[in-house]
């Protein structure tokens, strides 16, 4: 009796032990996988179904087929919200861009060896750690018409005043502007971190060859920077179309909805006040998402190249 | 180095350079010293149009005092730092063993589900914002810490299993495999062989996700309601609310917002870039 328990244990073991490199990865996967999948994976295909559903949230969910797509085509239930929303964000994308040279150009200027100089790059990289929210508030006041920074400068030069954040035509550059900030230093940090890494001998070797400048910039330290420019991209492009905070602190939408992103008009649809039309909400983000999907497909395709190549 | 070192510049540039350096940062940085000039002003201050010259009185004690000792500031700091904490440690505990599992083994899925995590991390918000919200209300955690924290932990478990994975691959492989050879379990190597050595990433990876848990506001306003477990992002709304047209107060309540993810920064700087930039050089 005893013995039989005995070998099965060991019999038991030592299955564990000659399939050990097999089953382990999973073991090891197998928490984190469960997270991801209930909280994130699951999640998106559970938005694409609802979107064909009309819900308020609380009571049975109506099907609707592609109806919610529709409205949102045709703009039958928000006038001018989706397709300002749409051109909003590609405005943010396009304008975004800019942190990619700004970031480069900071960390051109920043790249010295002078007295003091980490406090300085610590303290330009500075808005990048604070919340966007405390970033969107410090530019709200920073465009105030009375008391702004931006007023008091305009009108030291006898200008203005002028209200950014009451303008439709300026408001959703001047979000933009404020988001730059913190994006910005986050690319300055991954060129300077880039511009370290730089091979000297390549720079020599170009300087002997009379290469200045410019020239020098673009064609033998660019092409070393690449993985930093892939990074800023990646995070730039992602940042761009997730911006939420910073509308919903400084505007809330506004004035009139002239300064609505997909994501912020898609919280206001499903969340605020609005009522809760959750399937519609669903519709918008589904749009979101599959704008994003272009960009994440890309970023993996270039991913899986470099993965093969090693 | 790029551009050439200022100091084998003629001395013109370098004190060209020496003196445009601190106006670039206070130009930088202007609006935020504003900021911290409008958080040390007595409030008659604002009501005599005395915006921008300097404080009538100082009254920066009396300003971070009333947000430290007559709001709900601190309670929403201290909801920030119940939500943060457990997050920071779930994400980091749940990913090194991710990390591990597709940094060290080859098997045939391991790349589909590398890259299930690095999409995933990708998604925008607002697809997952109903699911999640419902799920979160069905396990009875809509308006607590609790539902926040989890909620968290799964989402940064995919960005923080991309950079353990890449953290580990870059590790010597003859470490583990002398380790097998050994008969040691694979458990005891994840314990005993890749973990010290994944020190640096830890560090990096706990300042990263302090700092962007700190900071969340989207899913404080979406699974959170009251002062009860509201973090501070989204407090400071309610805060502005209560102490509206008060500048000087709301200028001190944001600064005190932002300060622990800088404190954080200043503290744990050299860790912090290595984990943003992790990638950038080859």
């Amino acid at each position: 009796m005893a013995d039989a328990v005995l070998t099965q244990t060991a019999e038991k073991e030592s299955w564990f032990h000659r399939n050990q490199q097999a089953i382990a990865p999973w073991l090891f996967l197998a928490p984190g996988i469960l997270f991801f999948a209930v909280y994130v994976i699951a999640p998106v295909f559970q938005s694409f179904n609802l979107s064909l559903y009309e819900w308020d949230g609380l009571g049975q969910a109506e099907y609707v087929g592609l109806r919610n797509y529709e409205d949102l085509y045709w703009e039958f239930v928000d006038r001018d919200a989706f397709y300002t929303s749409l051109k909003n964000n590609v405005i943010w994308l396009l304008m975004y861009l800019l942190a990619i040279p700004a970031g480069l150009f900071i960390a051109l200027f920043l790249n010295q060896t002078v007295f003091g100089i980490r406090l300085y790059k610590s303290l330009f990289f500075f808005p990048f750690v604070i919340s966007q929210v405390v970033v969107g508030l410090v530019f709200t006041w920073f465009y105030d018409p009375t008391f702004g920074l931006l007023n008091a400068m305009l009108g030291f030069f006898g200008l203005g005043p002028l209200n950014v954040m009451g303008n439709e035509h300026l408001v959703t550059y001047g979000i933009i502007l404020a988001g730059l900030w913190p994006q910005t230093a986050y690319c300055m940090i991954l060129y300077l971190t880039g511009l370290n890494a730089v091979d000297p001998e390549q720079i020599e070797a170009g300087r002997l060859d009379g290469a200045k400048g410019l020239r020098m910039l673009w064609y033998i330290i660019l092409p070393q920077l690449r993985p930093a420019t892939f990074i800023a991209f990646v995070v730039t492009i992602i940042g761009s179309l997730r911006s939420f905070d910073l509308i919903s602190i400084m505007t809330g939408g506004g004035p009139f909805g002239s300064s609505r992103v997909l994501a912020y008009y898609m919280f206001e649809v499903a969340l605020s006040e609005y009522g809760f039309r959750m399937g519609y909400g669903a519709a918008i983000a589904v749009v979101l998402f599959l704008i994003m999907m272009c960009f994440i497909t890309y970023f993996l395709w270039s991913m899986y190249r470099e993965e093969r190549g090693r | 180095m790029f551009p050439t070192p200022i100091e084998r510049q003629s001395a013109g540039a370098q004190v060209a350079y020496k003196t445009l350096l601190p106006i670039a940062l206070l130009m930088w940085l202007g609006p935020l010293l504003a900021v911290a000039l409008f958080s040390v002003k007595p409030e008659g201050d604002f009501a005599n149009a005395n915006y921008w010259g300097l404080p009538s009185s100082f009254e920066g004690f009396a300003n971070y005092g009333q947000v430290f000792f007559n709001s709900d500031m601190p309670r929403y700091l201290l909801n920030s730092f119940l939500i943060t904490v457990p997050t920071v440690i779930g994400a980091v505990v749940l990913s090194s063993m991710t990390g591990f599992a597709l940094g060290i083994y080859k098997f045939r899925a391991n790349l589909w589900i590398f890259f299930m995590f690095v999409a995933g991390n990708f998604v925008p918000f607002q697809i997952l914002m109903v699911p999640v919200r419902d799920l979160t209300l069905e396990l009875g955690l809509y308006n607590t810490k609790t539902g926040l924290v989890l909620f968290h932990i799964a989402f940064q478990t995919g960005f923080c299993t991309l950079f353990m994975r890449n953290f580990i691959r870059a590790l010597p492989f003859e470490l583990i495999e002398a380790a097998r050879v050994e008969g040691v379990s694979e458990w005891r190597i994840f314990w005993y062989v890749v973990l010290p050595l994944m020190k640096p990433a830890l560090a990096a990876l706990a300042v990263l996700i302090f700092t962007f848990i700190w900071n969340d506001y989207f899913w404080a306003v979406v699974l959170t309601q009251g002062a009860e477990s509201q973090p501070v992002t989204a407090g400071i709304t309610s805060f502005n609310a209560q102490f509206r047209a008060a500048y000087h107060l709301m200028s001190a309540g944001s600064i005190v917002a932002a300060l622990p993810p800088v404190a954080m920064f200043f503290l744990m700087q050299k860790h912090f870039i290595a984990g943003l930039t992790l990638g950038a050089v080859k």
